[in-house]
């Protein structure tokens, strides 16, 4: 039997779905609401996650973000089909963007959005070719 | 057992046990059991979503009512200023003063004078820098119950300044035993409301141990006695010279409150359903840049108050020529700018989050509980059709962990399982015959 003390859920994430953008995001919060994370942890998981799915809307050609959620730990896997981040320590810099006019003129590409996650998460790694991204972000609860 | 709280209430012998309101309640407080709404109590914010949609008239925004005026020596009206937008062409703030003043008010204060004090008090707030941004207001009560229930994490957005009806109802009391050397004790501050979620702040405040308010009357019921006094001739063509501000009377409307506050970026939304889109965006992180959001539960804002007479869009049309008609004055008086920078227009406790949507107090068993809410969503139909009495099959498969539902209040399954019962009674029937073969079976 599968270990209960863990929750396991799945989204698919559609390339250029703005209409369905943070869906997932909603989802992982109305889990953590159900329970009972503080409101600190709350606030940090609903931006970096909402982040981090825009950026996969944005940039990737899609893929599958997943959480992993145990009593001490909420593990969020951002997992996408490519085309990669070419310097992974360029796009954690501020300001840095590949985000194309088109949406720029959206309101999305400012190139703040890697630091961003960082600052509300408790571990970050990053695993990027041109056969796609793994971003996982670790918040302890 | 703790007297009920909530303005919004059920009429059981109306309640014909239709899905209507579950399915529109922003917090899904609403069920339906044993043929008839039950409001959970925790989750009802009073945003009187439900009042407005129920097709018989069930559900009430429960009020104090004129009757509620006896317990008190001396009686204070403080009118909110979507009332002066209930009346018919050119009538003045003034002459429903006075109206207010010959059915039995010893004095009238306007709830439009608190909210030109509370934009002072945030005007500072907002300078100082000492707020997260942006910063929310607190003037809608439905919606401080909203954050509080379901985005625990924009608490700290929250103003901290005072609603204006608790202003005025502070002011109006101090000033009248002022004037009138009266107890405070003897005099009662009744607040006439477009909205039944204000009835709930009086009998329960939140960010204060105490309302200033002693009691509340619907718009609708007071509309008849004041539109009346206004028709008699004798009535003063201007009445008592209004104290307030156009931009406090502009508070009445969706975009009132925002406006006030010129010089900052700010936004308004209306409607309970829109304010959780909004918030949701607030909540990851996008709108940083903004200093203020004004948000209100009712459509239109308060002139869409449940409570309310005219039709909202009718009542703003009015609310502008009532405005036009307002002497053009902006400076407010020094002493309500020395109220709006003191501590008595902040609130004096901080707001907790409520929470109503967790499974356990324990996370083990919490995420087994989620675990086992996942299982039954797939098991159930996915139609949300609310015929169990849930709003949605995913608030049943909740209720049901928790154990306030089962599994066959699925109509679906319910059919699933008559049907297996059906089949197994063929199958017995099959079986006891085969004990007993007949001529035609054997063939």
């Amino acid at each position: 039997m599968a270990s209960i003390n863990l929750l396991h859920k799945e989204y698919v994430i559609e390339q250029g779905n703005f209409l369905k953008a943070g869906e997932a995001s909603s989802a992982i919060k109305q889990i953590l609401r159900q329970l009972g994370v503080s409101a600190g942890v709350l606030r940090r998981v609903s931006i970096a996650s909402y982040e981090a799915e825009l950026n996969m809307v944005i940039h990737s050609f899609g893929g599958t973000v997943s959480a992993d959620i145990s009593p001490h730990a909420v593990v969020l896997e951002f997992a996408d089909t490519g085309p990669g981040i070419e310097d992974v320590e360029l796009a954690m810099q501020d300001g840095y963007s590949t985000a194309s006019e088109e949406i720029r003129n959206m309101g999305f590409g400012a190139g703040l959005g890697m630091r961003n996650i960082k600052r509300c998460c408790d571990g970050m790694d990053i695993v990027s070719s041109a056969g796609g991204t793994k971003l996982t972000l670790t918040f302890l609860v | 057992m703790r007297e009920y709280q909530h303005s919004v209430r059920l009429d059981k012998d109306k309640c014909k046990g239709c899905t209507n309101c579950i399915k529109g309640c922003p917090t899904q407080a609403i069920r339906v059991r044993g043929g008839k709404a039950n409001i959970i109590a925790e989750r009802c914010i009073d945003c009187g979503e439900c009042v407005r949609v129920c097709p018989h008239h069930a559900k009430i925004a429960v009020t104090d009512g004129f009757e509620s005026l006896e317990r008190f020596r001396y009686r204070i009206a403080i009118p909110a200023p979507s009332f002066y937008a209930q009346f018919r062409k050119n009538t003045s703030i003034g002459m429903i003063l006075d109206a207010l003043i010959n059915i039995g008010f010893d004095d009238v204060f306007e709830v439009a004078r608190g909210a030109d004090i509370v934009t002072e008090a945030t005007r500072q707030l907002l300078a100082s820098g000492n707020c997260k941004k942006p910063l929310i207001s607190s003037a809608c009560p439905a919606v401080v119950r909203l954050i509080r229930v379901r985005f625990p994490s924009l608490l700290q957005h929250l103003s901290c300044i005072d609603s204006p009806m608790e202003v005025a109802a502070d002011i109006a009391r101090e000033a009248f035993c002022k004037k009138r050397g009266a107890d405070g004790k003897d005099v009662g501050v009744f607040f006439i409301t477009p909205c039944a979620a204000k009835m709930t702040s009086v009998l329960s405040p939140l960010g204060r141990v105490k309302s200033n308010v002693d009691g509340t009357i619907s718009i609708v019921d007071a509309f008849a006695r004041i539109n009346a006094e206004i028709a008699r001739p004798k009535m003063r063509r201007h009445g008592k010279a209004s104290g307030s501000l156009s931009s406090g009377v502009g508070w009445a409307a969706a975009g009132g409150e925002e406006q006030a506050l010129s010089g900052y970026s700010h936004l308004s939304v209306d409607g309970i359903h829109n304010i959780i889109r909004l918030f949701e965006e607030v909540e990851n992180g996008r709108f940083a840049d903004l200093d203020f959001i004004e948000a209100l539960s009712c459509t239109g804002g308060c002139l869409g108050g449940p409570l309310t007479f005219e039709n909202a869009y009718v009542a703003r049309m009015r609310l502008s020529k009532v405005i036009e008609d307002m002497p053009q004055k902006t400076e407010m008086p020094t002493e309500a700018v020395e109220h709006a920078h003191s501590a008595r227009a902040r609130l004096s406790q901080e707001i907790e989050p409520l929470r109503v949507e967790h499974l356990d107090d324990d996370m083990e068993t919490a995420i087994a509980k989620l675990g086992r809410i996942n299982e039954l969503c797939e098991l159930l139909p996915g139609l949300d059709c609310g015929s169990c009495g849930s709003p949605d099959c995913r608030t049943l498969a909740e209720d049901i962990v928790r154990g306030d539902a089962v599994e066959l209040d699925c109509i679906f399954l319910l059919k699933d399982r008559v049907r297996y019962l059906a089949q197994e009674m063929v199958k017995l029937a099959t079986v006891d015959s085969a004990f007993e073969p007949n001529d035609e079976e054997r063939g």
